[in-house]
């Protein structure tokens, strides 16, 4: 695992009526820049992300893919009014990032409240599900990450 | 999730599809997106959609028209609309022509889950009620007969019990009311299920032909009876004999009959062996046989060996609330006989047909359906496709039960050119019942007309 450096948010990704960003415009931009012997690709944003059908999002990924996103901007305390607090921030940031990480080896929403994959729609649901992966999404993973099974992405 | 939840999304803006279905796919659920309403007219037949997710306005099509759309070709679809202009006018339109909701974009996340989620309990619902409709249906009926009334559901159980006997049955009732079936469903459920079940309808023919038909005769037995031909009695063998229409038969043919039930036994006409009867007998009538008995018509000690077990089946008027039942078989059976796919019948319909007293039964009450499933032009019958022989209030203050249905039958006659077979389908009676009500009524065709 490595980290690529800074990567500027794409200006079209910017939509001005909504004053949020375009999750999908940017990650596809991560995709793009992504070094060739990548096996998956994480962007972390401060920007507030939304698609065009949802108010907002946490992060986007693409199932089955390499590229996954997650935004800072709803997991801090001060988003909601109340005092930063470092250990809820990166408790947040964990299970969102190992979330959209779940989508690229394929998992889609478990509908355990435990698991890292349970869908969170509030950061209500963020702090109430597990920080890990179920037993069923954790089988799935390690079938997609067994030896030889894993294939490098090469760019289209 | 047990069953895959299929979304159909239907918008023009390209980012709108993908960013719905990779959000919906993301959560499990199976997603296909249309570009327009013309692709997803295509794409609607080739599967059951749990929801379809329609763009308000899209040029061509708009969310509205293809919403009706949908719901003509399948009345219950739901549909979610989708706006991102929040007017309240569009609402209520939306929900007026039969949208489960209305949502505008973009979507709270957790109203989507939420309104998705309470799709899938609907249609859970739904199903359950299907399954819970199919599994009260079962109780409802006895082979081809079906009722929820109290009355017909102790025959049903009735039934179920003396099928196992060998006793003579007598089964009363008006014509239409399903003697027939009544004795099929009897056979069905007896042991004699595998051997023939033969009807005879004893008031459709002549006392020489009856008793011919009835027993059989030899070879020379009179002029034309040139090889051997077994009677009905003889057929019937193992099985069941249903004679309709009892109280029709003459009173030598009634003395013969009840000859052959004491004793078990009978020879063919001009036959000098004895042939043993191995047959269940089942007899009907639409008479009133101690009424008949008391005008010297119908011989008492046949009917105390015919009324072993008596079931009188109710007319349909005593029973409205099997109509819907009724019509809903009916309807069935005539979709895979026509192949439609005709759903019900519309609410006024419906009015119409539970306030009409159905002089002729079910079997008017089929007739009438099956008419009105050759005429309908949409998946539901309206009542402009309720076609019924007499204006349902017309002359019920001041008439007798008979006298109306004397003025009806001559009605029906004058209209049909005194054409029996017509004037019978019409009155959803049989040819030989008409003829019974003729003789009853005295009616006469009058000169001229």
């Amino acid at each position: 695992m490595k980290a690529t450096g800074n990567m500027p948010v794409p200006d079209h990704s910017f939509d001005s009526a909504r004053n949020q960003y375009h999750s999908t415009r940017i990650l596809k931009e991560i995709v793009r820049e992504a070094p060739h012997d990548s096996l998956k690709v994480l962007g972390v944003t401060e920007k507030d992300l939304c698609i065009p059908i949802l108010t907002f999002v946490y992060g986007e990924a693409q199932l089955n893919g390499i590229g996954a996103l997650v935004s800072l901007a709803r997991l801090r305390q001060e988003f909601y009014g109340a005092h930063p607090d470092e250990d809820i921030f990166r408790d947040r940031l964990h299970k969102e990032a190992l979330h959209e990480l779940g989508h690229t080896f394929g998992l889609i929403h478990c509908s355990l409240i435990e698991c890292l994959m349970h869908l969170s729609n509030t950061i209500l649901d963020v702090d109430r599900k597990g920080r890990a992966f179920c037993r069923h999404c954790q089988q799935a993973i390690h079938s997609k990450i067994e030896p030889g099974r894993i294939s490098r992405w090469t760019r289209r | 999730m047990d069953q895959k939840v299929n979304i159909l999304i239907v918008d023009d803006e390209e980012i709108v599809r993908d960013s719905l279905s990779s959000w919906l796919i993301d959560d499990g659920y199976e997603a296909v997106a249309a570009e327009n309403g013309t692709k997803a007219l295509e794409v609607f037949p080739s599967r059951a959609w749990d929801l379809c997710l329609v763009d308000l306005k899209m040029p061509g099509i708009d969310g509205i028209q293809l919403m009706e759309e949908f719901r003509r070709q399948v009345p219950d679809q739901l549909v979610i609309i989708m706006t991102a202009y929040a007017t309240v006018d569009t609402a209520v339109k939306a929900m007026k022509e039969g949208a489960y909701d209305y949502m505008v974009k973009p979507f709270n996340p957790e109203d989507l889950s939420m309104t998705i989620r309470k799709i899938i309990e609907h249609q859970r619902l739904v199903r359950e009620n299907i399954f819970l409709r199919k599994e009260l249906k079962k109780q409802y009926r006895l082979h081809d007969m079906i009722s929820k009334n109290d009355r017909v559901l102790e025959i049903f159980d009735l039934v179920r019990t003396v099928a196992r006997s060998n006793s003579t049955v007598l089964i009363q009732g008006e014509s239409g009311t399903g003697k027939e079936l009544l004795a099929r469903a009897i056979h069905e459920e007896s042991p004699r299920r595998e051997a023939p079940f033969i009807s005879v309808s004893c008031a459709s023919l002549t006392e020489t032909l009856l008793e011919s038909e009835l027993f059989g005769y030899e070879k020379g037995a009179f002029t034309g009876a040139d090889a051997l031909k077994r009677g009905k009695l003889e057929l019937a063998q193992d099985g069941t004999l249903f004679l309709d229409e009892i109280g029709d038969i003459s009173l030598k043919l009634q003395m013969d009959l009840l000859r052959v039930l004491e004793q078990k036994e009978f020879r063919r006409v001009g036959g000098s062996n004895l042939i043993s009867i191995t047959s269940r007998i089942i007899a009907a009538t639409n008479r009133d046989l101690k009424k008949a008995i008391g005008e010297g018509k119908f011989r008492d000690d046949l009917y105390y060996r015919l009324n072993v077990i008596s079931i009188t089946l109710p007319p349909l008027r005593e029973r409205k609330e099997d109509v819907p039942l009724l019509v809903e078989h009916f309807i069935d059976r005539f979709n895979i006989e026509m192949d439609k796919k005709v759903e019900g019948v519309s609410t006024g319909a419906m009015r119409v047909l539970m306030e009409h007293d159905w002089p002729g039964n079910a079997r008017e009450l089929r007739n009438v359906i099956e008419r009105a499933m050759v005429v309908a032009k949409d998946t539901r019958i309206s009542e402009a496709d309720i076609s019924l022989p007499v204006s349902r209030k017309e002359g019920s203050n001041s008439k007798s039960l008979g006298d109306m249905e004397k003025d009806h039958i001559l009605r029906i006659l004058v209209e049909n050119r005194w054409n029996i077979i017509r004037s019978a389908q019409v009155l959803g009676i049989d040819r030989v019942t008409l003829y019974n009500k003729i003789k009853k009524y005295e009616l006469k065709k009058e000169v001229g007309v």
